[in-house]
């Protein structure tokens, strides 16, 4: 009669242990995992006019662009109303580890028809990115991170077919301008964050995944406009929502 | 130092002609070859520093040729030569520009101004005067050691994280003054440039006071400032032109230099905006710079030419066996050229928004310059008329200087008036014309003048037939390279572009095209040369003490090599003019300027 | 050996003078008023150059292949008349004729820089920077307005640093990046450099200038063919230099007139 009592017990507690054990890491598995910020940026207002660029100089960039010419991408808006290649990043209330997470994507930044693809592109702190060139013109990158930053401008070309250039950037930096002096309109911006980020589509919609279970402050950054804060709570698993509107001017 | 100077005075005022002693003979190796009191092997010193330089200097060229004509291939293992200049081994438009102005820069000062003028100056100027050595050795030691410091420092702005600088040889400013914010290469690459180019002027101010002292106060007895050889006063010529050139260069070079590193715009003017950001500077002048520039850049092109002419006048009379048709005219035509140098700098300017007028008024003194010019090469042609031309590897090389010369200086009458200048400041007519007037000319007068004294220098013939072949294919070779020149500037190609995508320039392509094949051709024909070099260092005929029956002191020393103290137990005693050729002397047709012989003339016989 | 060196030196200069000769590689034909003067001295000097280089290379020829080797028995001559006929013959051969080809010359250069624009003539500014230029057109009140060096902003295609928010004349000012004149018309040409030394080249036009950074320069020059032609740079200015173009067309008064309309609409 007493082994059958052990052996019970031990069963019974070896499932208790494993059921504990599951939620536990199932739950930080759930929550490392799954959080999510959803949103959509919006313009109030008539959009600006976004002037025409002229490429003459270069007739290879005027090619590229015979059937829709070129224009400024300083605000683009869909025809809901979203605006395109807004950044959001959580400024606030990130857990150190999260914090210092880098992902393994390495986004590319793209030189393409004389001008930037994406316009906007916003990586982490340490995170590696690739500066391609699909151009048959030679341009020069030209990052021109603000004094005192910690992050180390440079200038470098890239003839036709050169391969990319793989590189990071080591400290966050709202947001560094990249220009090319060889075309001198092409303009972009390399937004360099700690954590979690996402960048709006051309309906203005963003998800940020990847968000720990807490409380945020959800910031968007226009180039135009600046920047927008919302304050948010994630609860684990679940998907919080965060709108911004951004006035015209 | 004054007890050296009285002891040279007192030598030089001894009647009986002992030889008092400069500085003892060296015993170690450190003292004979390396920190060398003694003029010869500093002057060999300066030959090696050249002809690494050049080694350098030419490969960059082919690199930019090849670049040029196949602008965006590969070219293999091009990456090992820069973190960024080259991905892929696809040279980028910046790295193109740093191994131009490296290129330049190099052969300029390190090549040009180095092998005409320190190199044999400093071996055979004191022999030729009938000198134990200069008067300040040390000064003399130092000159070159600084020299090859500025060398390592120009060298070091290969390995700075940037690379060098871009802005060419002539780094004008506001470009060169900016900082990184000019571009890759234009932060540390212009410091160590500048830095490098400051150094070597501390060199050749040394070098000058050295050669100016020794032609003025060291010669022998009987050694009259007219019984100099031509090389002599080409020398000493040159370095009063190095005195003056090279104290302007310097101080700009620490303008330009503070510029960067004490927050000084000398050289920036205000309003200067860069990559959408204002720059910190203001009341800078840029053409301040350029004045200072080419204040130094005139005189020193004929810096780097003068010597050839020298070299090539004493190569060629000994060949020509017969003085040239008034050595005093040549003497005064290379003052005149060096006086007038002075005068013509602005012709660089002539579009740079200096006052129009004063485009006039520096034109004139450079049609002006025209004439001595032409003046020294109507004497030599017509010095070679009745002569009884030698043809060995030395007079080929100093005939192809003169026709070398005169190609390169006839552009010169085009670019010295500001009119035509409109059509061709800044294309390649100016290329063509300053590579083959100075470049290659200067070359040749170099070539001339180591086929000519390396006997002398090594006790052993350099070989004939590789020297012919030498010839041969850098005669020929360096015409179809530079010729072309003149052609693409007359259509318009502009110059220092890396590659040619402006429309109307892209018919002019296959020129380029040809113009690298030759190149690297001619530089291929150039390992004859220091192939010749080398074997003949260790195993060429062994020479006599005078293979080429020649008048001047070098030719006299008690042994060949040379001895320490260039003439043994007693200085020489000088009794004729330096060229008594077709006449009846004991050995031949010639008499040595050290033989007590009387001159007559075979009818006098 | 010395025959054949002579024969290399006299085919070198034939062939050296050939593509002169025939213009096989020669400037392209001239658009602009004052063009002639320059071209006529480039021809004048062409002629003297070409005799001068033909001359002595054939002399050096001839004289190394007659005066090469001992030829025993013969003495070493002078030239009839020594060093005095050569001196005189430097000094008046070609101090005259240089000298003349500069007097000569002054003609042309003074035609560029001596007269000033007409008063008629059509304002333009042209402003080089890193690594192309922009063009600015006065608008309808005639007026540039003033620039900001602080505003320039290429990012947003501000590259003059206007301030045409609070500045009238800057408010109707026509940038563009291309340069339109009308033919037969008197332009003059204001040049501004916005950083670094920068050059206007416009080879059909027999213009050339360089852009001094703190110096405000103009040319002015009247384009006589309507076409299409290129501008580039020719003051070495960084890495972008070699593609630092604009093209200027050159257009009848109505398509002028109809570009710049169109141009202002673009603002």
């Amino acid at each position: 009669m007493k082994t059958w009592y052990k052996r019970t017990c031990a069963i019974l507690s070896a499932l208790v242990v494993s059921a504990v054990l599951v939620a536990v890491v199932g739950e930080q598995v759930k929550a490392a995992g799954e959080g999510s910020i959803t949103g959509t940026v919006k313009l109030n207002g008539t959009a600006p006019h976004m002037k025409g660029i002229d490429m003459s100089k270069d007739p290879y960039c005027v090619a590229q662009h015979k059937d829709s010419p070129a224009k400024l991408e300083n605000v683009v808006v869909g025809s809901g109303g979203g605006i395109q290649n807004v950044v959001l990043y959580l400024s606030e209330g990130l857990p150190a580890n999260a914090a210092s997470a880098v992902p393994s994507q390495e986004p590319t930044f793209d030189q393409k028809g004389c001008l930037y693809a994406p316009h906007v592109m916003a990586v982490d702190v340490d995170q590696k990115f690739k500066v391609s060139t699909s151009d048959q013109t030679t341009h020069n990158i030209h990052p021109l991170p603000a004094t005192g930053s910690g992050n180390i401008g440079w200038n470098k070309s890239q003839p036709p077919g050169a391969p990319p250039i793989e590189t990071t950037w080591k400290n966050p930096e709202i947001a560094i301008p990249v220009k090319c002096n060889i075309h001198p309109w092409m303009h972009g911006w390399h937004v360099v964050v700690k954590g979690p980020y996402a960048i709006t589509d051309e309906n203005g919609n963003f998800t940020i995944k990847n968000v720990p279970a807490g409380s945020y402050t959800v910031t968007a950054w226009q180039e135009e406009y600046g920047t927008q804060t919302a304050k948010v709570t994630v609860a684990g698993g679940q998907a919080a929502k965060a709108d911004f509107t951004f006035k015209a001017k | 130092m004054n007890e050296n100077i009285s002891r040279e005075v007192r030598a030089m005022h001894d009647m009986s002609g002992h030889a008092a002693a400069v500085h003892h003979a060296p015993t170690s190796f450190i003292r004979k070859h390396v920190f060398s009191l003694d003029h010869k092997v500093i002057g060999k010193q300066y030959y090696g520093l050249a002809l690494a330089a050049v080694i350098i200097g030419m490969v960059l060229s082919w690199l930019m040729r090849i670049h040029l004509a196949w602008t965006n291939a590969a070219i293999p293992g091009l990456h090992l030569m820069s973190t960024s200049g080259a991905p892929g081994d696809v040279m980028t438009p910046e790295f193109y520009l740093q191994l131009m102005t490296m290129h330049a820069t190099i052969m300029v000062f390190f090549v040009l101004t180095t092998a005409p003028f320190a190199a044999f100056g400093n071996y055979f100027l004191p022999i030729q005067v009938g000198a134990e050595d200069m008067p300040f050795p040390h000064f003399n030691m130092m000159s070159f050691w600084v020299t090859f410091v500025g060398f390592l420092v120009l060298m070091a702005s290969f390995f700075v994280s940037e690379g060098p600088t871009l802005g060419g040889w002539t780094q004008y400013a506001p470009l060169s003054a900016l900082g990184s914010a000019g571009g890759p290469g234009e932060g540390m690459g212009v410091v160590l440039w500048a830095a490098s180019i400051a150094i070597f002027c501390v060199g050749q101010l040394l070098g000058s006071l050295n050669f100016i002292t020794t032609t003025l106060d060291m010669r022998t007895r009987g050694m009259s400032l007219w019984r100099l050889p031509l090389s002599a006063w080409s020398w000493f010529i040159t370095s009063c032109m190095g005195l003056t050139a090279f104290a302007v260069l310097m101080p700009a070079c620490i303008l330009l230099i503070l510029d960067h590193v004490a927050g000084t715009s000398f050289f920036v003017p205000s309003n200067v905006v860069i990559n959408d950001q204002l720059q910190p500077h203001s009341g800078g002048s840029t053409l301040l710079w350029q004045h200072l520039f080419w204040f130094f850049g005139h005189p020193e092109v004929y810096i780097a030419i003068v010597p050839g002419m020298g070299i090539v006048s004493h190569v060629l009379i000994t060949n020509m066996r017969k003085p040239m048709l008034s050595h005093r005219v040549l003497v005064y035509s290379m003052g005149a050229l060096a006086v007038l140098s002075y005068m013509v700098y602005g012709h660089h300017m002539f579009l740079s928004g200096m006052n129009p007028v004063s485009s006039l008024v520096f034109s004139f003194p450079t049609l002006v310059i025209t004439i001595p010019s032409t003046m020294v090469v109507l004497i030599w042609l017509g010095s070679l008329y009745g002569a009884k031309i030698r043809i060995n590897t030395a007079s080929l090389f100093a005939l192809g200087f003169i026709s070398m010369f005169i190609s390169g200086g006839v552009s010169g009458f085009f670019l010295a008036q500001p009119s035509i200048d409109i059509m061709l400041h800044a294309t390649y007519f100016v290329v063509g014309h300053f590579h083959m007037v100075m470049g290659v000319a200067a070359m040749f007068g170099i070539f001339a003048g180591t086929y000519f004294w390396f006997p002398k220098m090594y006790g052993r013939m350099m070989n004939e037939t590789l020297g012919k072949a030498h010839f041969w294919l850098s005669f020929v070779g360096t015409y179809a390279i530079f010729m072309p020149f003149h052609y693409l500037g007359l259509a318009g190609n502009v110059r220092r572009y890396q590659a040619f995508v402006v429309e109307y320039m892209q018919p002019l392509i296959p020129v380029h095209r040809f113009i690298t094949i030759a190149a690297l051709f001619t530089g291929a024909a150039q390992l004859i040369f220091l192939y010749n070099l080398i074997y003949s260092r260790f195993k060429g005929e062994p020479a006599k003490d005078n293979p080429w029956q020649a008048t001047s002191l070098e030719w006299s020393t008690p042994t060949t090599p040379p001895p320490h103290n260039n003439f043994g137990d007693k200085l020489p005693v000088v009794y004729h003019d330096p060229y008594q050729y077709g006449v009846q002397g004991s050995a031949g047709d010639y008499i040595m300027q050290t033989s007590p012989e009387k001159v007559t003339t075979p009818d006098e016989a | 050996m010395a025959r054949f060196f002579a024969v290399t030196i006299f085919v070198i200069a034939i062939l050296s003078a050939i593509p002169i000769v025939r213009h096989t590689w020669w400037m392209a034909p001239d658009i602009s008023t004052h063009g002639g003067p320059i071209d006529e001295q480039m021809v004048d000097t062409m002629w003297e150059a070409g005799i001068s280089f033909l001359a002595s290379q054939i002399l050096l020829a001839w004289f190394i292949w007659r005066f090469s080797g001992d030829r025993p028995g013969e003495k070493t001559k002078n030239f009839p008349g020594g060093a005095k006929t050569v001196v005189w013959a430097a000094f008046l051969l070609v101090g005259t004729e240089v000298l003349a080809l500069g007097v000569f010359g002054v003609k042309a250069w003074a035609n560029v820089y001596f007269t000033p624009p007409a008063a008629n003539a059509m304002p333009v500014q042209v402003q080089a920077g890193q690594f192309a230029f922009y063009f600015r057109y006065p608008g309808p009140d005639g007026t540039f307005g003033a620039l900001h060096p602080e505003m320039i902003s290429e990012s947003n295609e501000n590259f003059f640093g206007l301030d045409t928010a609070n500045d009238a004349d800057a408010k109707d000012d026509i940038v563009t990046a291309e340069m339109a004149i009308p033919v037969n018309r008197e332009i003059h040409l204001l040049m501004h450099s916005k950083d670094v030394g920068h050059s206007f080249f416009v080879p059909e036009l027999r213009v050339q200038q360089d852009f001094v950074p703190g110096l405000d320069l103009s040319v002015h020059f009247t384009a006589t063919k309507i076409g299409r032609y290129e501008i580039v740079c020719t003051q070495l200015c960084g890495l972008g230099h070699y593609n630092m173009k604009a093209y200027l067309s050159v257009m009848s008064q109505q398509d002028y007139d109809g570009w710049l309309k169109k141009q202002a609409a673009l603002q």
